[in-house]
């Protein structure tokens, strides 16, 4: 089986994010960067799925020449190759809306016949949640969100999707599919040291994003962006611990009167 | 229709609870537009009553759309009943609640028709009679307004929360029973049964004082610190997600959007950064508290009490103090 993996690149969980000049994006030049968290459970979902059932797992990241890091490491936890759409230039495309992305990402597969394609649910930076269900509609290919595991059926896979409120569902669907992955379903794994020497000669194929047909207009713009106001009025303590926690206890029995 | 039409959502003939909030985000939007409003409501062979509920509140018209392929919910046929009657009516805006359903089909929808959805829209504005929505970057860190552009219709998605149900308009409407062209063959996927797994042995719903923990904790060894908080405060303790993932604590002790909706008296939220997926399960509590070493947390946002700082030397000064 084929399984292709959707990556992407967004800044560090725990990053201290500021508003750039002009309010249209975030200062990037200081931040440190790592493989969104979903996107880190969905490449675990295919690198299992062929440790059962064999075949090749083939990593896809679009991005500027810092997310060949991302691609390294995803590489070095066994991804056997990967394609690398080398982009955006500037920053508007880095917040390109979905569509845009995954018309390039769909031009760059387009080669490869995939049976499987698999992603996070969604990205950790600007979190629209959609790039995959796009990329199944731009390929033509039935897709299901949210998938715990993934096992053969037939010609085709069955699949657990998590619903809301604790309910699960069996899904039946053919292949060629997409999936969505939903994290925290199973164990990541590191890199091993024969991992990360063999990743070195693996193959990254560059394909530039303008050569795939660049970033066109969109149906939606982000036109600037903020720190939200704080809808609610919060005390804030930020003493010292026994200060702060003195403070807070004297605010629950007197103030709120909750405990 | 050149109005603003919202897709609502029933399951086994119940509305979604978070229908009635898309559709008074659509009524919002249509009273400061000058915009009419339309609803659509997608069922099985037997239109389920729900859809003549619906009459009840103030809209043009009630789109009941039924047909058997659409009994079980597929991305395939909401796509293909719903794409046939917004190129009949075109309307301006199609307003859905960001439910794990209008995730799964909004998306592949919005594509069939060249557009891109915004997802999980917190709030709104209306400037020279354009419609600006706020969604929010970075789980919840930062906001963004998003501009529609070129032509309709223009897609969104409502997070819960975001809009009130209370404030929905009274009037009547009129139901329009509609069955569309489906073929099974279209329909690719194969949804079986419903099921659950953990028993919910237990109810945070009944707890007074929660404690809950997430990520900030680092550790398995580290819950007992928090334990013997909730000990000191005689409070249920809780987890946000990725803590139950790693089998930290058991599933059932879980809050937000796939787990438990709580409303305690207190919630104590420790190293918790408040994703949106945690914050829709908890925030209707009466008193919220937040200790977080990032004081750019989201948590923050929704609390009454914050301290910011680190939880390994902040719990164990409230425990102490809590026993004076």
């Amino acid at each position: 089986m084929k399984i292709v993996v959707a990556i992407k690149q967004v800044p560090a969980r725990d990053s201290l994010l500021k508003v750039n000049p002009s309010a249209t994006w975030i200062e990037e030049a200081d931040l440190s960067w790592e493989i969104n968290e979903p996107d880190a459970y969905a490449l675990e979902a295919a690198l299992q799925l062929k440790e059962k059932i064999g075949g090749e797992v083939v990593v896809l990241c679009a991005g500027p020449e810092r997310v060949g890091q991302t691609i390294r490491e995803a590489l070095a936890k066994g991804a056997d190759r990967a394609i690398h759409i080398e982009g955006p230039d500037n920053e508007n495309e880095a917040i390109a809306d979905p569509l845009s992305l995954a018309r390039l990402m769909a031009q760059a597969l387009a080669p490869e016949q995939p049976d499987l394609i698999v992603t996070g649910l969604q990205s950790d930076d600007l979190g629209y949640g959609q790039t995959g269900v796009i990329l199944a509609e731009v390929m033509h290919l039935p897709h299901a969100t949210l998938i715990m595991s993934v096992e053969p059926n037939g010609p085709g896979i069955k699949v657990k999707r998590e619903l809301e409120d604790g309910w699960f569902q069996y899904v039946e669907m053919p292949l060629p599919a997409l999936l969505t992955i939903q994290s925290g379903a199973t164990r990541l794994r590191y890199a091993t040291l024969m991992g990360i020497k063999k990743a070195k000669s693996k193959e990254v194929k560059k394909l530039s994003a303008a050569g795939l047909g660049g970033i066109g207009p969109a149906s939606v713009r982000l036109d600037r962006i903020a720190f939200p106001q704080k809808s609610k009025h919060s005390q804030i303590f930020d003493g010292p611990p026994k200060e702060a926690a003195a403070q807070l206890v004297e605010k629950l029995r007197h103030e709120a009167r909750v405990i | 229709m050149s109005g603003i039409l919202a897709v609502l959502e029933q399951s086994e003939g119940e509305l979604h609870k978070m229908s009635l909030e898309a559709l008074a985000a659509a009524q919002q939007f249509g009273a400061e537009l000058g915009l009419p409003v339309f609803a659509a409501l997608l069922g099985g062979s037997e239109m389920p009553p729900v859809a003549d509920g619906l009459s009840a509140y103030k809209l043009e018209r009630v789109h009941a759309i039924h047909h058997e392929l659409l009994a079980a919910y597929t991305p395939d046929g909401y796509t293909a009943a719903l794409q046939p009657l917004i190129e009949a009516h075109r309307p301006k805006y199609v307003i859905f609640p960001h439910t794990y359903r209008v995730r799964d089909f909004a998306p592949k929808l919005a594509t069939a028709l060249n557009r891109v959805l915004v997802s999980d829209v917190v709030s709104h504005r209306v400037e020279n009679g354009e419609l600006i929505l706020v969604r929010q970057l970075f789980q919840g860190k930062i906001n963004a307004d998003i501009r529609f552009e070129g032509e309709p219709p223009w897609f969104a998605s409502i997070q819960a929360g975001a809009f009130r149900a209370d404030k929905l308009e009274a009037g009547p409407a009129i139901v329009e029973e509609t069955t569309p062209e489906l073929d099974a063959g279209s329909i690719r996927t194969n949804p079986l049964e419903l099921f659950r797994e953990s028993s919910r042995a237990v109810d945070l719903g009944a707890a007074e004082i929660i404690v809950s923990v997430g990520r900030g904790i680092k550790e398995a060894e580290n819950i007992a610190i928090v334990e013997k908080l909730a000990q000191a405060l005689g409070a249920e303790i809780a987890a946000s997600r990725p803590i139950c993932d790693n089998g930290w604590l058991p599933m059932e002790r879980q809050v937000g959007s796939s787990g438990q909706t709580v409303a305690p008296k207190l919630y104590i939220a420790v190293g918790i950064s408040g994703a949106i997926q945690h914050l829709v399960g908890m925030k209707g509590s009466k008193t919220i508290v937040a200790i977080n070493k990032d004081p750019e947390a989201p948590i923050f946002e929704v609390a009454d009490y914050g301290i910011v700082g680190d939880l390994f030397q902040v719990v164990p000064a409230l425990i102490e103090e809590l026993s004076k």
